[in-house]
């Protein structure tokens, strides 16, 4: 019998994914299975979500190595019947994903944001063209290997699950990993700030990053800005970029100051309940997609914003 | 040892219009995928401290021959073209399938380079898919390439944190945008391009039989619906009355 194998490296995204399968299943009337490779810990966590857990443990799998990953992948869901894989949607399992379609002969659909089953089909709403679009897809193969991303799904509370021991084999990975860095330190998670002050290119001079500081810490959120600000001027860490390429983020408000709006920067902040736009081009494309346009200089209106902000 | 990087064409995004939340792609012009882009420079960078030759594969319609030329100027030595009209807006296991084939008919290919994803479609599957078909290890996100000897050094950049990874050749590795700056090829290289060496083949002299049968269909594909004020304020106190009107000035 077919059924829906989950896997993520992570524990919350593999209880997020286990969420989604749940629902998949009920819906398509397929079993849901748990894989965890080398951490017992997960394993436990998802057992006590009531998922039925194949917990691997095989130091051969090197977590650096997507085919390494992909191989024990491909042998669980043989052994298990799975023809529908979902997978977290962060790099890593990115490159498992095309690894293991190929080896499972499955089509495949990453950075999937919502899903809905109908006629017995899983329809995948996807970002496409840069994020101008989205598109809504559907994999026909036999095999699927979804890849979601992470969202916060509330999870039912379900009867305690099961753990069972899964052997699989694996070669020696040809991939050394010599070391790993976190990166420059700076822990701000912006997908989940409620408030947004986010700078563009429109910014051009760096010391009002000082201020626009100011404005995001008085209002209880957190400085974010656009690719260019990040990867060309390095004024700000890649964690703080929002876009196609940097985070997704949905806060109550975001006031964005001096950002056109190219879609790769859009769809990373359509989802925000109310956005203000602050800048000197009244025709630029963000101000079609603000409820509050602000037409004026950000060296003018920051030391404002950040005086009037700063007093309460 | 030769070096091949795999270029998508696609169209160029920045021109594509929206009417009626349906992309109109009416005159919009065929470009090469952005991070592909870097990827080529990557390419261009290694080939230094390589014997050998960069050549550039790409899969696609006819003007192919004519998109490809900006890879030829921007320093690829030549150009394994697969046309087909059947090919244009092929699904991600086909193209891999076509590119593979088409590497293993070049020969002696140490490094495959890559971008992370494509422009249009940005799946990140086509690299990984590759590096399976040709049985070789894999690297994704590279942000730094190193190339001492037979063995690579790369510095992989995930959301977190950044790896440090040795392997030996032959090896697929896709890039982030980060590696590096794309040149851009001046309209006189351009043109010098056109005598560079383009090897044009069809799927089937590659053993590829092109089938009708779809692992993956498009349902829909249109612009999401915005529904905002855009309302239009005149100054920052404005301004902050409304959001505190609005109960977003709340701590």
């Amino acid at each position: 019998m077919a059924g829906i194998l989950i896997y993520s490296d992570r524990i919350k995204s593999a209880l997020e994914i286990l969420a989604a399968a749940r629902q998949m299943g009920k819906e398509l009337g397929l079993p849901v299975k748990a894989v965890s490779i080398n951490d017992d810990g997960q394993a436990d966590a998802l057992c006590q979500n009531g998922a039925e857990v194949q917990r691997v443990n095989n130091p051969s799998i090197n977590p650096a190595d997507a085919a390494s990953v992909a191989t024990a992948l491909k042998q669980a869901a043989d052994i298990l019947s799975a023809s529908i894989v979902l997978l977290a949607s962060n790099r890593r399992s990115k490159e498992v994903a095309g690894r293991l379609a190929q080896m499972l002969n499955a089509g495949c659909l990453t950075d999937v944001n919502d899903f809905q089953v109908k006629n017995g089909r899983i329809e995948c709403a996807r970002n496409a063209l840069g994020g101008a679009t989205v598109s809504i897809q559907v994999i026909e193969s036999e095999n699927q290997v979804i890849s979601l991303i992470p969202k916060a799904v509330p999870i039912e509370g379900e009867a305690t699950g099961t753990v069972n021991d899964l052997q699989v084999e694996i070669p020696p990975s040809r991939i050394k990993l010599v070391s790993t860095k976190s990166k420059s330190g700076d822990a701000v998670n912006i997908e989940s700030a409620e408030v947004l002050i986010a700078v563009g290119q429109g910014l051009e001079r760096q010391e009002d990053l000082r201020l626009a500081e100011v404005v995001a810490r008085s209002m209880g959120g957190e400085l974010a800005c656009s690719k260019p600000v990040a990867t060309d001027r390095k004024w700000l860490p890649e964690e703080r970029v929002i876009g196609l390429s940097g985070k997704k983020c949905q806060p109550r408000l975001a006031i964005l100051l001096g950002i056109s709006g190219q879609v790769q920067f859009v769809v990373g902040i359509r989802e925000a309940k109310t956005i203000v736009a602050v800048n000197t081009d009244e025709n630029a494309y963000i101000n079609k997609m603000a409820d509050y346009v602000l037409i004026a200089d950000l060296k003018d209106v920051l030391p404002e914003l950040a005086q009037a902000v700063g007093g309460k | 040892m030769n070096i091949v990087v795999a270029m998508k064409q696609v169209p160029d995004l920045q021109q594509v219009r929206i009417r009626n939340r349906q992309p109109v792609f009416e005159d919009v012009p065929l470009t090469l995928g952005a991070i592909d882009k870097n990827a080529l420079e990557a390419g261009v960078a290694l080939k230094e401290s390589s014997e050998g030759k960069l050549i550039v594969v790409s899969v696609g319609g006819e003007e192919l021959e004519d998109t490809i030329k900006e890879a030829l100027a921007a320093g690829a030595d030549e150009a394994v073209l697969v046309q087909d009209e059947k090919l244009v807006g092929a699904e991600s296991w086909v193209n891999a399938a076509i590119l593979a084939a088409a590497i293993n008919k070049i020969g002696d290919v140490g490094i495959i380079l890559m971008g992370e994803g494509s422009s249009d479609n940005y799946s990140g599957q086509v690299g990984p898919r590759v590096a399976d078909i040709l049985g070789i290890p894999g690297v994704a996100y590279a942000r730094q390439i190193q190339l001492d000897g037979q063995v690579v050094r790369i510095t992989r950049s995930l959301e977190d944190c950044e790896e440090e990874l040795e392997v030996e050749l032959p090896v697929l590795i896709t890039v982030v945008a980060e590696i590096n700056e794309a040149r851009i090829p001046s309209v006189s290289q351009i043109l010098k391009a056109g005598r560079k060496p383009k090897e044009v083949l069809e799927p089937a002299e590659l053993g590829i039989e092109l089938k009708a049968q779809k692992k993956v269909v498009n349902l829909s594909n249109l612009a999401p619906e915005t529904q905002r004020k855009g309302i239009v304020v005149k100054s920052v106190q404005e301004l902050l009355q409304i959001l505190e009107a609005d109960g977003l000035m709340g701590r």
